[in-house]
C-alpha cells in the first residue's frame, strides 16, 4: 500500500503531462483500443443504469419485464417507488438514511484528532519503542475487523448498549485508527523537516507547532482520510449488522440487504432502495473526486 | 429523526471538544513535571489515546477471540473450555470444507484477475486522449464508491430469473433467450463452482478501478528515456512493455496484489447479500457471521476468525517486512 501511495506522489512530483499518451504513431491501433475501452465502459455502466431505470419504472412494469423495455415506452416514469421505499417497509429507507448519517459523521470525526496527535508524535518526536510501536500499527492494518466482534458483541450485550449508535462510533474509531495513523504519519514524514526544526529553534512548543504548522499543512491527508473513513463507514455492512442489527437504528446497507433478502422479487423497491443508498457516495465521488481517489487508494487495505 | 441527528451532532461536538481537552490536559500534566521527565513522558502521553482505542477495540478483543475459540458457546454466551473441539467440528464438517475450498478459489482467482485487468485497462486508457482517459477512468473507478451491497443489488438484477416463456427481467437471461437458450437461475448453478465465479466477477467489477488507478500512475512514472532507449534499439512495443515498463512498475503491481488479496480473504458483503452462502458459495467471512448470529455460537465463530488470522499471517509478515525495507531506504 505504501509503495502505492508513493507512486501517486511520485507521479505528481514528476510533473509529467499525465494526459499525453505515450505511444508514437499508433494511428491504426488506436481505433481498436478505443473500441475495447468503450466496451469495457459499457460493461461497467449498463448494470448500474439498468438498476436506476428499474427504480423509476412503475411497479407493474419493473416486476414483469426488463428495464430495457423502457426505451419502447419512455413515458412510463414514476417516483412512486422512492416514495414507497423511503417511508414504508420493515426498515423505511428515509429512517435508514438518517441513521447512516448519524453513524458515519461521528465515526469519521472522532478518530481524526486522536490519530493526528499520535501521527505527529511518531513523525517529529524521538522516544524508545517508537519503531516497534509503529510496526505494530503496520501489522494491524492487515488484521481483519472480525478479530474484535465476538468479545465486543458480548461486552456490549452485557452493558445493555447493543444496538446503540455509540457502539459503532467507538468500534469504527478503533478499527480506523491504525489506518488513520499510518496515512497521517506517512504524509507528515513527507513535510519538510526544516519547518518543524526552525519552529523548535524559535522556541515554539510541540503543542504550538502541532496546531499552527502541522495541522494546516496536513489538510490534504486529513481530507483524504476523512473521505475514506466516511465512505467506508457509510458502505459498511458487517460492523453495522453485528452492533446495530435490524432494529430502529439500522443503516442503509442493512436495509438494502434486508430488501434483497426478503422482498427480492419486488424489484421496484429493491432497486429504488439500492439507489438511495448510493446517492451519498455518488455525490462525494463527483464533488471531491481528487481527494476521493487519493483517499480510497491510500486506504484500500483497511480491514 | 431530529433526535438522532442531534445525538450524532452531540457526539461530534463531545468527540472533538473532548479530544482537544484531553490532549490539553495530557500536555499540561507533562509540562508540570521537571524538564527531563517532561521530554521523556510527553510522547507516550500524546500517543496514549490512540493506543488506548486500539488496545480496547483491537488488541484486547483479538486475544479474547483466540481464547474463546477453545470454549463452548451458545446463545451469545461462552461456556466451558473444550480444547480443540470447535476446530475439530469445523474440519470434519463437509460444508465447512466447501467453504474453505471456496475461499482458496477466491484467493487464487480474484486478486490475479483484478491486477491483470487493472493493468490492461491502465495500458489501454493511456493511449487515449486526455479527455477519453479521464472519462474511462472515472467510469471504471465508480463502483469503488458504492457499497458492496449496492453492487450486489445491481448484479442480482442482471442475474434475475423468470420462468421460460415469461419476459425476462435480468439482462443475462434476456441475452440467453435472444440467442434461443433457456433462462437459468445463475446463482444456483454450483457445478464447478460456477456461481462462486459469478460472485467473484461482481467483486472484480468493484475492484478493477482501484487497481487501474494505482497501476496507471505507476506506468506513467516510468522514466521516458528508458523507453526511448528501447525504441532506439528497435524493440517492439510488446517487448518494451514487458522488458522495460512492467519491471519498473512491478513494486506497485505487488502492492496492489497484496492489498486486493487481503480484501478477498475476508470477503463477506457480496456473498451475504447475493446468495447468503447457499448453493455451495459460502466463504469464511459469511460462515463467521452465520456461526455468531444464526447459530449463536461464539466459540465456533471465534475458531473461524482464528483460521482467517492464521491464513493472513504470511501476508502480515510480508507487509511488515516491506515497510521495514521502505523505511530503511527513505
Amino acid at each position: 500500500m505504501s509503495t502505492a501511495t508513493q507512486t501517486v506522489k511520485k507521479k505528481k512530483d514528476a510533473g509529467r503531462d499525465e494526459n499525453s499518451g505515450r505511444s508514437v504513431g499508433a494511428g491504426k491501433g488506436i481505433l481498436i483500443i478505443e473500441i475495447i475501452v468503450v466496451i469495457m465502459c459499457l460493461l461497467w455502466l449498463i448494470p448500474t443504469i439498468g438498476l436506476f431505470i428499474a427504480s423509476i419504472r412503475p411497479r407493474s412494469e419493473s416486476n414483469s419485464n426488463g428495464w430495457w423495455n423502457v426505451f419502447a415506452n419512455p413515458t412510463q416514469i414514476t417516483i412512486d417507488n422512492y416514495r414507497e421505499v423511503l417511508t414504508t417497509g420493515a426498515i423505511p429507507m428515509g429512517q435508514a438514511f438518517v441513521n447512516s448519517i448519524a453513524v458515519a459523521v461521528p465515526a469519521t470525526v472522532i478518530p481524526i484528532l486522536i490519530a493526528a496527535f499520535a501521527a505527529y508524535v511518531f513523525t517529529f518526536m524521538k522516544f524508545p519503542g517508537r519503531d516497534a510501536l509503529f510496526i505494530l500499527i503496520v501489522g494491524l492494518l492487515v488484521v481483519p475487523n472480525q478479530v474484535a466482534f465476538v468479545p465486543l458483541s458480548i461486552i456490549f450485550q452485557q452493558m445493555g448498549i447493543n444496538g446503540q449508535f455509540a457502539t459503532v462510533w467507538l468500534a469504527h474509531a478503533g478499527f480506523g485508527m491504525p489506518l488513520a495513523l499510518y496515512i497521517l504519519r506517512n504524509y507528515m514524514a513527507s513535510l519538510p523537516k526544516s519547518v518543524v526544526e526552525s519552529a523548535e529553534i524559535d522556541g515554539a512548543s510541540h503543542w504550538k507547532t502541532f496546531w499552527q504548522l502541522i495541522i494546516p499543512m496536513s489538510t490534504p491527508a486529513l481530507a483524504s482520510f476523512a473521505i475514506f473513513q466516511f465512505l467506508w463507514v457509510w458502505n459498511d455492512l458487517l460492523v453495522a449488522l453485528i452492533f446495530l442489527g435490524q432494529g430502529d437504528n439500522a443503516v442503509l446497507t442493512i436495509a438494502v440487504a434486508g430488501l434483497l433478502g426478503s422482498r427480492g422479487e419486488n424489484w421496484h423497491l429493491v432497486t429504488a432502495g439500492a439507489f438511495v443508498s448510493m446517492i451519498m457516495p455518488l455525490i462525494v465521488f463527483f464533488a471531491l473526486q481528487r481527494y476521493f481517489v487519493r483517499g480510497l487508494t491510500s486506504g484500500a487495505v483497511k480491514g | 429523526m431530529v433526535e438522532k441527528l442531534g445525538l450524532a451532532l452531540g457526539a461530534v461536538v463531545i468527540g472533538v471538544v473532548g479530544a482537544v481537552a484531553l490532549f490539553w490536559l495530557l500536555n499540561k500534566a507533562c509540562e508540570m513535571l521537571p524538564r527531563k521527565w517532561e521530554n521523556r513522558l510527553k510522547p507516550y502521553a500524546l500517543i496514549l489515546p490512540a493506543f488506548a482505542v486500539i488496545g480496547i477495540f483491537l488488541l484486547y478483543p483479538a486475544v479474547e477471540t483466540v481464547m474463546s475459540s477453545f470454549r463452548k458457546g451458545s446463545y451469545g454466551r461462552l461456556g466451558r473450555w473444550v480444547g480443540f473441539d470447535n476446530y475439530r467440528r469445523l474440519f470434519t464438517d463437509p460444508d465447512f470444507i466447501n467453504t474453505l475450498i471456496n475461499n482458496v478459489l477466491w484467493i487464487i482467482v480474484a486478486p490475479a484477475l483484478i491486477v491483470a485487468m487493472g493493468l490492461g485497462v491502465a495500458v489501454l486508457v493511456d493511449k487515449l486522449n486526455a479527455r477519453g482517459e479521464k472519462i474511462a477512468k472515472s467510469i471504471i473507478f465508480l463502483p469503488m464508491a458504492i457499497s458492496m451491497v449496492g453492487a450486489s443489488t445491481i448484479w442480482n438484477l442482471v442475474f434475475a430469473w423468470k420462468p421460460e416463456g415469461q419476459p425476462q427481467i435480468g439482462l443475462f437471461n434476456q441475452i440467453v433467450v435472444w440467442f434461443g437458450g433457456a433462462p437459468q437461475t445463475w446463482l444456483q448453478i454450483d457445478m464447478f463452482r460456477f456461481n462462486t465465479f459469478l460472485l467473484m466477477m461482481v467483486y472484480v467489477w468493484t475492484q478493477v478501478g482501484y487497481s487501474m488507478v494505482l497501476l496507471s500512475s505507476a506506468l506513467k512514472a516510468v522514466p521516458e528515456d528508458t523507453i526511448e532507449a528501447g525504441r532506439i534499439d528497435g524493440a517492439t512495443e510488446g517487448k518494451i512493455f514487458f522488458r522495460i515498463i512492467l519491471p519498473q512498475a512491478w513494486p506497485t503491481v505487488i502492492t496492489v496484489f497484496i492489498t486486493v488479496l487481503i480484501g478477498v480473504m475476508k470477503v463477506f458483503d457480496i456473498v451475504y447479500a447475493m446468495t447468503n452462502g447457499n448453493y455451495t458459495t459460502n466463504v469464511l467471512g459469511n460462515a463467521f457471521y452465520g456461526a455468531l448470529f444464526k447459530a449463536g455460537d461464539p466459540g465456533t465463530a471465534s475458531a473461524i476468525v482464528v483460521i482467517l488470522i492464521v491464513a493472513i499471517i504470511p501476508v502480515l509478515i510480508y507487509q511488515v517486512r516491506q515497510f521495514r525495507i521502505q523505511e530503511a531506504n527513505s
